[in-house]
């Protein structure tokens, strides 16, 4: 098994007293950012990048990874105790966590979500092991036609899974293939949508996108809410999580079952949020106790919270291995390694094995020391939360300020970003989804220049995605991803009939 | 009162047609820019223009079917996008958010930002003067230290601190 070795090689990487702080660091950091309103994994990471610029790709990315795994931990406290979720993926997290609260089993509900969270992202981190070196073997023989359908079926899934909203889906993912468009074009050399702006030159940055649409937007509709915290206490005791992880194994297939929704949710770019969703409806209709959900089941706990962490997890196998984010998250991290002069996709498994397998071993102990940090840190994080809003929210606009401006210490970004959050308010609150027009707005260049590839092998042929059976396969894959909304209201006017 | 607090600034579905109209214009920019630089084929490939023009069209064609579908949805017309008193709080942040970015420029970003934390304390916290200023300088201070210090990351500064040599 030469992944085996490869992991073994990996741990040497990531275990160096430098790369286990920062593992530390970026959990707790990650739980704090998880936790406050307005901080997610996505922007918490994109403000944070700029700083890790000096650092070597490997140890910055391990940082980063932590970050992400924090803040998909702290998503759960708020829910738990102050029925707050504090990331969109947690919000099923509410619908059993909160009652068990309320019920004084705060303790219990808690170390049920971490715990489950834990075993969701270890069974994530298991399959990527295993999968990514494949999945990337296979993707060495892809040209540009097979990557442009691999693009074409992210973004197509994006529109087959959103419920209802597939037309909000589409206008918000291509305003962000739009806004990739905006600057020099480099391979034509010609000036697209800039109209005389130099600012524009180099066209919007992704970062400041997400730090504005996901950290002011929040803030806003947040203030707009109206904020009150009047939470369950947090205790958990040594005897609570004994009792608790006693009480876990029964409930073992529907871990098994929300793993697996949630690594197919997060390799097919569905994400985090729909699989909780997802897990929570399979595991009430499947349980024994399903009638009783929604009252204060440890099970209604056990299965979004694995689902969740798994897609979260599993989000950044095709990342890795294709180069195609599976979440708003998993594309800010693309961003990184970009920056930091790797590129993405099958090559990165041949050419840079320290750096892949040292991240893919970080996985592992970053998962462990976030479920340590968080069992025992629980009353500490939990008091963040009563920092009362009119002192937090603005320090956090400080935080997204900073944030923007590091980005190419520019002012010009910051005034961008504020623009970005009252867009991201209101597109929010009409429900075009955010998620894909950050998608759009990084692979955009990518995702073109294979298109023109593609093209210029055919020479101007559309019929070259359909010419072989592998890339064909993935168009017509993606076409029916697209149409499925459609195809949906087909079905149901033939069998009504 | 607050019969008045509870009126809405707008119906959601007036702002969803305004969202989709703005979208809509948006789409039409991508277009007519796409076409400037050519958006066919030329003599060595496709042109600039050529993947941004379908861009654009799908922008104008999802948009003009949301905005068509809100004009005929009779639940979104009577449903509030934000409320009068809602309304007034997002505006309480953003406002002064705007004025504070602008402030940046002008004053540095250490000033403006104890300036900006100290006046959300004491209007929406109602906060004594001496924690006020305890909190909002004290935050000011450490993200100094952090920033300029710890990581050597220079942000934008003003008069205050070359007057205090600290540029």
């Amino acid at each position: 098994m030469e992944e085996i070795g490869s992991l073994i090689h990996g741990f040497a990487v990531a275990l160096t007293p430098f790369n286990l702080m920062l593992m530390l660091v970026g959990v707790v950091l990650g739980v704090i950012i998880g936790v406050l309103p307005g901080l997610g994994g996505a922007n918490g990471v994109a403000i944070l990048l700029p700083l890790t610029f000096t650092m070597p790709p490997t140890s910055a990315i391990i940082m980063l990874s932590c970050i992400y795994w924090g803040a998909l931990f702290g998503g759960a406290i708020t829910s738990i105790l102050f029925n707050i979720p504090g990331e969109p993926w947690s919000v099923a997290t509410t619908f059993d966590g909160y009652p068990l609260g309320q019920k004084g089993r705060a303790g219990t509900a808690l170390t049920a979500a971490f715990t489950s969270s834990f075993v969701g992202a270890l069974i994530a981190v298991i399959v990527i092991t295993f999968l990514s070196p494949i999945v990337a073997n296979f993707a060495l023989q892809f040209g540009p036609p097979e990557f442009f359908a691999v693009y074409l079926l992210t973004f197509c899934a994006f529109v087959g899974m959103s419920k209802g909203q597939a037309l909000k889906t589409i206008a918000s993912m291509m305003v962000g293939f739009a806004l990739a468009a905006v600057g020099l074009d480099t391979v034509t050399g010609s000036l697209r949508l800039t109209f005389g702006f130099t600012e524009l030159l180099q066209g919007f940055d992704f970062l400041i996108a997400v730090i504005g649409l996901f950290g002011i937007g929040e803030i806003l509709l947040t203030l707009e809410e109206g904020l009150a915290f009047k939470g369950a206490s947090a205790k958990i005791n040594l005897a609570v999580v004994k009792q608790t992880w006693q009480e876990l194994p029964r409930y073992w297939l529907t871990s098994l079952r929300s793993s697996a929704v949630g690594c197919f949710m997060g390799i097919v770019p569905g994400g985090a949020t729909p699989a909780s969703f997802m897990a929570y409806g399979v595991a009430k209709r499947f349980s024994p106790d399903g009638e009783k959900f929604g009252t204060g089941q440890v099970e209604g706990v056990v299965a979004p919270e694995t689902a969740a962490h798994a897609a979260g997890t599993s989000a950044l196998l095709p990342m890795l291995t294709l180069g195609v984010p599976g979440s708003p998250t998993a594309a800010v991290l693309l961003g990184g390694l970009l920056i930091w002069g790797l590129q993405p996709g099958p090559l990165l498994f041949q050419e840079q094995k320290e750096f892949v397998w040292g991240l893919i071993a970080s996985m592992y102990l970053g998962n462990i020391a976030g479920l340590i940090v968080v069992l025992t840190c629980v009353p500490l994080f939990a008091a963040i939360l009563r920092i009362p809003f009119s002192i937090i929210a603005p320090v956090i606009i400080v935080i997204c300020a900073i944030g923007a401006y590091t980005v190419h210490n520019s002012m010009f970004d910051v005034y961008l970003m504020l623009v970005f959050g009252v867009a991201g308010y209101v597109l929010r609150k009409l429900d075009y989804p955010l998620a894909p027009l950050v998608l759009a707005l990084v692979l955009g260049d990518r995702a073109e220049s294979a298109f023109r590839q593609a093209m210029l092998i055919s020479q101007g042929n559309v019929s070259i995605f359909f010419s072989k059976a592998l890339v064909g396969g993935m168009t017509t894959l993606a076409l029916v991803l697209l149409f499925w909304p459609l195809i949906q209201i087909g079905l149901r006017k033939v069998k009504g009939v | 009162m607050s019969d008045n607090n509870e009126r809405p600034v707008a119906t959601t579905r007036t702002l969803e047609l305004v969202v989709a109209a703005l979208l809509f214009l948006i789409g039409a920019v991508v277009i007519y820019d796409s076409v400037r630089l050519g958006a066919r084929w030329g003599d060595d490939g496709p042109q600039a223009g050529y993947f941004p023009f379908y861009v654009g069209l799908l922008i104008c064609a999802a948009t003009a079917a949301v905005f068509f579908r809100a004009l005929s949805d009779k639940m979104k017309a009577a449903k509030a996008f934000v409320t009068r008193a809602a309304f007034g709080q997002v505006l309480w942040m953003l406002v002064p958010s705007i004025v504070y970015v602008v402030l940046i420029k002008a004053i540095g970003i250490y000033v403006a930002s104890t300036i900006f934390i100290a006046f959300f304390m004491r209007r929406l916290g109602r906060y004594p003067w001496a924690s006020t200023v305890a909190v909002a300088v004290g935050v000011s201070v450490v993200f100094f230290l952090l920033f300029e210090v710890w990581f050597k990351v220079p942000l934008p500064k003003g008069p205050l601190e070359s007057w205090l040599g600290l540029d």
